[in-house]
């Protein structure tokens, strides 16, 4: 491993899809618990809990597509035009999934709410589960013919591994969700919302054990990699470590740090599964020469290094500004009449 | 239908519709920065109640704008492989340059202006509308520079042959900076402060029409017909200046736009009319010599034909001349009507205008008109190009999309847009017959000022 520019990029844009997943991924693990309040109390606060942060949060999404498509050109065309309907149900889910949040409150009709809240709900479940369906088909490979292109079809892509991402994609974003809940709420809500995180931790645990070993018994390339480099396995243990500590900080009264372990669960998640992909983009399966690596689908180095400058004058600002806004709408959610 | 076809529409479809909002929220975005600026400066509570329901108006248009926006960023990929591995080195810099500097300032700042009125101070909130206003315009910058460059290739080389073969940048400012850019930026920016300024006009002038909300609808008219004014005075000249860009960059366009088949010195200008494309001549109303004098500032100018053009090159000239035509009749109207506005308004005899008023109302939908229309032209009047003398439309298409695929994702979203945009006006429609919340006369939290908030617990 050289730290060259694709290597800088291919960690750049693992950066920003990380950040997705820490940010919307709570907005989309609310959105899965939503149907589970019933009162429709309850489900402002929750609504509102995101309402601030979720369009920001989404914007790591499209940003990381447009960096992916800037940096890696090849990677954007060849995935994107290969999950084609994948994609467009992931956008028909998005955009229910938002406008929803807004058009929600607008009206006092228990059928509009309800058709809203539901809306909110399966567009935030399916948005999760077919961001995981394509992560699973990474990790699996998917087929490519020696000019690039996807050689599959849409039902070809939801087979049983990447099936079982997606629902792990569920339920990690479900545990995230609740434990930003339980960090923004209080009274009842809250310690409903803490017992729907224990409860969701223990299903995320069993999605990913079973991950695990399906990846160690059918994932060849990847057990492979593994087997060469068994320091993989403190990222494993600090994944197992980071989950096992959120009961932890619950129990201490610690909320923040409980959502700040549930982050660092992702972020070693994300990494495994970076280091297991690296160099590949995208593995190419049954035929392993024809993958898309960050060499042979990246933008020239000039451009690499123009957008290098741009994400060095961005990225630190927007961080910085980011961390501001949170920081205003910290403490717990307070339903007023701009609230949703 | 073949997939060249499908994907086409498609893509025209999501960009018509998602091009509803963006230019709203930029135009009521500067609306919302000169509203608090006349509260903050004023201290008159009107400003503020304005401000407070316009806000929920921009909220509105602006999730419609990010949710059909990210589409548009997919579709890409999705439909035109081909062309994003080809410009994807030039044009994918531009896209994420918009993501990082344009749409996280937008999304961030959003979150104060929509639920900080009672967190944070005057000043901050003040900023953080500005700087809502300032991303939606770098979003308009970054968006019109990678657009622009697919009009008029600048900054670039080309490396490899075949299928391989890909535009570079070689000069990054040079991308950024094509010969179209400028033109094409102030000329959006002005249609959008246009579609803003106008969607308050129409309000205000319903709710002086319905004797409802009257020193709302007077205050919010007078800062909304002074600014689509200017815009729309701005938007004469910036319009004059892109056509004389269009004609020097894109011959063939132009061309097209006035539907001259053959070259001539004294060119005129059609005022009203369509093409007759089999006979190759324009029927309707002419101006001699205008289109000469327009396009190069002298009468017995040669302007370029399109015999000039062998056929495969041509833009499709009826639709190009239809759409241009039709942007330029919207524009005007926008300049006539707000310009005889404000003359009434100076007169102070607008208000018994009733006539006037009524134009008013429906005034809305010209900028909205020239901004659909004015795209239209700029897209179609680039065909066969998708980038323009570099690779044409059907060499950029996906190679392993289907059509019946196309068919599906095209179905599924004509449904969801048609559902979306019905919401978007029975709630805008629900919002505007409430009209400006009482309360917010009263700033409150740590808005409100001292002497204020004493003055809001007295009885």
């Amino acid at each position: 491993m050289t730290f060259d520019l694709n290597t800088i990029w291919f960690i750049l844009v693992g950066v920003l899809f990380t950040g997705y997943a820490m940010l919307d991924g709570f907005d989309l693990g609310i959105g899965a618990l939503h149907l589970f309040t019933k009162k429709d109390e309850e489900r402002r606060v929750l609504l509102n809990s995101i309402g601030p942060v979720w369009d920001g949060n989404e914007v790591w999404l499209v940003t990381g597509g447009g960096a992916l498509f800037a940096a890696f050109p090849n990677v954007y065309a060849t995935v994107f035009s290969g999950f084609y309907l994948a994609f467009y149900l992931l956008l028909a889910a998005l955009i229910f999934r938002a406008v929803a949040i807004e058009f929600r409150s607008k009206q006092p009709m228990k059928w509009w709410r309800q058709m809203w809240d539901i809306s909110f709900s399966v567009g935030s479940i399916l948005s999760a589960l077919l961001i995981g369906i394509a992560l699973g088909n990474l990790a699996w490979g998917i087929p490519i013919d020696a000019n690039g292109e996807f050689a599959g079809t849409f039902l070809g892509l939801l087979r049983p591994y990447p099936l079982l991402v997606g629902v792990t994609t569920v339920a990690l974003f479900m545990m995230h969700g609740a434990i930003y809940g339980v960090m923004k709420t209080e009274g009842a809500l809250h310690d409903k919302l803490r017992g729907w995180a224990m409860n969701s931790i223990i299903f995320f645990v069993i999605c990913a054990a079973t991950t695990t070993m399906a990846t160690l018994l059918y994932v060849p390339h990847i057990t492979a990699r593994v087997h060469d480099n068994p320091w993989l396995f403190s990222l494993v243990l600090a994944n197992m470590l980071s989950i096992a500590n959120i009961p932890r900080e619950f129990h201490r009264g610690k909320d923040w740090l409980a959502f700040l372990s549930s982050c660092a669960a992702m972020i070693s998640l994300m990494a495994l599964f970076a280091i297991d992909q690296y160099p590949n983009m995208v593995f190419s399966w049954p035929h392993p020469e024809d993958s898309l690596t960050i060499y042979n689908s990246a933008s020239s180095p000039k451009t690499l290094g123009i957008m290098l400058i741009i994400a060095g004058i961005g990225v630190p600002i927007v961080i910085a500004y980011t961390v501001c806004i949170y920081w205003i709408f910290r403490g717990k959610v307070k339903i007023d009449r701009m609230s949703y | 239908m073949d997939v060249l076809t499908l994907s086409r529409i498609q893509f025209g479809a999501t960009i018509a519709f998602h091009y509803i909002y963006p230019p709203l929220s930029i135009g009521l975005g500067v609306m919302l920065v000169i509203m608090e600026a006349a509260w903050l400066k004023t201290k008159n509570p009107v400003y503020h109640q304005m401000a407070r329901y316009w806000t929920k108006v921009f909220a509105l248009t602006f999730a419609i704008g990010v949710a059909t926006g990210i589409v548009m960023e997919f579709e890409f990929g999705t439909n035109w492989a081909t062309y994003s591995k080809f410009v994807g080195d030039v044009f994918g810099s531009a896209l994420a340059a918009e993501g990082i500097f344009a749409f996280f300032l937008e999304s961030g700042f959003l979150a104060v202006l929509l639920f900080g009125w009672d967190k944070v101070g005057r000043k901050m909130h003040f900023f953080s509308t500005c700087m809502v206003c300032l991303g939606a315009h770098f979003s308009a910058v970054w968006i019109v520079v990678a657009n622009s460059w697919m009009q008029t290739p600048a900054g670039y080389h080309i490396v490899g042959e075949g299928m391989h073969a890909r535009a570079e940048v070689t000069d990054f400012w040079q991308v950024v900076f094509n010969p179209s850019m400028l033109d094409r930026l102030f000329h959006t920016i002005c249609g959008a402060w246009q579609a803003g300024a106008f969607l308050v006009i129409s309000v205000s002038a319903w709710y002086v029409l319905k004797n409802k909300f009257t020193d709302f609808a007077r205050a919010s008219l007078r800062i909304s017909l002074t600014v689509a004014l200017i815009a729309s005075l701005l938007q004469l000249v910036s319009g004059h200046h892109s056509a004389q860009g269009v004609g020097k960059n894109q011959p063939a366009k132009l061309a097209a736009f006035e539907g001259l088949y053959d070259t001539s010195s004294n060119a005129p200008l059609t005022a009203i009319g369509y093409v007759d494309e089999k006979n190759e001549r324009v029927v309707g109303i002419q101006i001699p010599w205008m289109l000469s004098f327009l396009a190069h500032n002298d009468f017995h100018a040669s302007v370029t034909g399109l015999h000039d053009f062998p056929p495969q090159d041509r833009p499709p000239v009826a639709a190009s001349f239809f759409f241009f035509h039709g942007m330029v009749m919207a524009g005007m109207a926008t300049i006539l009507i707000s310009a005889l506005a404000c003359f009434f308004a100076w007169r102070k005899t607008l208000f018994q205008k009733r006539w006037l008023l009524w134009v008013l109302v429906f005034s809305v939908l010209g900028p909205q008109i020239a901004n659909q229309f004015g795209w239209f032209a700029a897209e179609v009047g680039r065909q066969p190009w998708i980038v323009y003398g570099l690779m044409r439309t059907p060499e950029g298409l996906s190679k392993v999309v289907q059509a019946n695929i196309v068919l599906t994702s095209l179905i599924l979203f004509t449904f969801i847009y048609f559902l979306l945009f019905a919401v978007f006006i029975y709630l805008l429609n629900d919002k505007i017959q409430h009209g400006p919340h009482d309360d917010d006369l009263i700033p409150s939290g740590k808005l409100a000022l001292p002497d204020e908030l004493t003055e809001h617990k007295k009885p």
